[in-house]
């Protein structure tokens, strides 16, 4: 039977574990409905920005601009969306073995395919591997805002334009509830207006309207604007689902840790006890020995 | 006819804004642009400026920095990249900020291709924007 002593200090540790991880879990819990309130207050400009893109393009042709246009699909971009902190259970393990297996079985479609990495989870689990990683984003999860946005989006659009790659998917978490996040992977570009129009629930436009300037410079300024949206929705919901597997997890944490101290706690108590029926054999034998 | 038209302001972070106005005036590409009710189909790309709206005989304005307006008879929908009504607006910041934009389009000097140029000139129209939003 383990000394007293041992357990004690194995309680009180367990104890202080357990201090940190319910502390996490009160975070996360706060910070997940922030993420959340976030996702809703960007719902309407994303609707809204659908809906104007399409009034507008759906009536141009792919030639107008350059993200419109689809060409054969030689080399392939990944955009993947991992958090920067870990302590979230299998929130990036999960889709980094997705991203992985994904590139295993699609390698041999592609002539490369190029990884743009957001968030330092991922970058380290790649790196691990000797996977070659194009673009990475560290750090832009915390304070998530429209300036981080516009520096990937812009990035991934010049890579497009200049012919890096020929079609770029996004892999993330989708925020299905606080306990369920799922890998999904998604068309980010070419734009095609049959995309758009998938998605589109609201009844099309079918007036005309007059464009100040003109129609293509309108295009010009919207469609990486749409893009920009796009990979924010993206962040937002990887973020708040982030927080969600945090909660979790760390929630099974201090679960785990309360089992644990109630079976430590018996172990002491019986450590004790036969510590006193040692001592009293031993001094009710000596009693006895003077007697005789 | 209807006497008002209804104004919707949305930004990447928020839904700003719906209300129904008397009359809006928007920083269009080409000028600034009045809108009435009833106002015809009309797209437009919104410049960095002050867009401002009557309700109730007052006028009201809000500081935005770039976007595309949608306008219909009954409404219109401004997507606006970042808009702050005038009373968020710290006028201590924005002084310092068209400062700082202005020192820096002095040192680079005139060159309309320099990356420099062109953000130190962005951060002056967004600083010049917010400051008349306030007066």
């Amino acid at each position: 039977m383990a000394n007293l002593r041992a357990i004690r200090k194995r309680i009180s540790s367990v104890k202080s574990t357990q201090q940190i991880t319910r502390a996490m879990k009160m975070v996360s819990a706060a910070k997940l409905r922030r993420a959340q309130e976030a996702i809703v207050a960007a719902r309407p400009y994303a609707r809204k920005m659908r809906e104007v893109v399409l009034s507008v393009g759906s009536k141009v042709d792919s030639s107008a601009h350059p993200l419109l246009a689809s060409r054969e699909v030689k080399r392939l971009a990944l955009l993947v969306v991992t958090s920067d902190r870990g302590l979230c259970g299998s929130f990036n393990a999960g889709l980094t073995r997705y991203v992985h297996r994904y590139i295993a079985e699609q390698q041999a479609k592609y002539e490369e395919i190029v990884l743009y990495m957001v968030g330092r989870k991922g970058r380290d689990f790649f790196r691990r591997r000797g996977v070659r990683i194009h673009k990475e984003y560290l750090g832009v999860l915390g304070t998530l805002g429209q300036w981080h946005v516009e520096t990937i989006a812009s990035e991934l659009l010049e890579g497009f334009v200049n012919g890096e790659f020929d079609e770029a998917r996004i892999v993330y978490n989708e925020f299905r509830s606080a306990i369920s996040q799922v890998a999904r992977i998604e068309k980010l570009l070419p734009l095609t207006m049959d995309t758009l129009e998938e998605g589109n629930d609201e009844n099309a436009h079918d007036f005309e309207y007059l464009f100040e300037p003109d129609k293509r410079k309108i295009l010009e300024l919207l469609l990486p604007k749409y893009v920009e949206t796009d990979i924010f929705r993206v962040l937002l919901e990887s973020v708040a689902g982030e927080h969600g597997a945090r909660m979790t997890a760390m929630d099974s944490a201090t679960n785990n840790s309360v089992d644990m101290i109630a079976r430590l706690t018996l172990q002491m108590n019986r450590a004790r006890q036969a510590t006193i029926t040692t001592e009293l054999t031993e001094i009710v034998s000596g009693a006895e020995a003077l007697k005789g | 006819m209807a006497s008002t038209i209804r104004l919707e302001l949305v930004t990447p972070e928020r839904f700003m804004l719906s209300e129904d106005v008397e009359e809006i005036i928007i920083p269009g590409y080409e000028g600034e642009l009045g809108v009435l009710p009833e106002h015809t189909q009309y797209l437009s790309i919104v410049n960095v400026g002050v867009l401002s709206y009557r309700k109730g005989g007052g006028w009201q304005k809000i500081a935005i920095s770039g976007g595309v307006a949608e306008i219909t008879p009954e409404r219109v929908v401004v997507l606006a990249d970042t808009a702050e009504h005038a009373e968020e607006i710290n006028l201590e910041r924005a002084r310092l900020a068209q400062k700082r934009a202005e020192d820096e389009l002095k040192q680079v000097g005139h060159s309309l291709d320099d990356e420099r140029y062109k953000l130190a000139e962005a951060a002056l129209s967004r600083a010049i924007s917010r400051i008349s939003a306030i007066h």
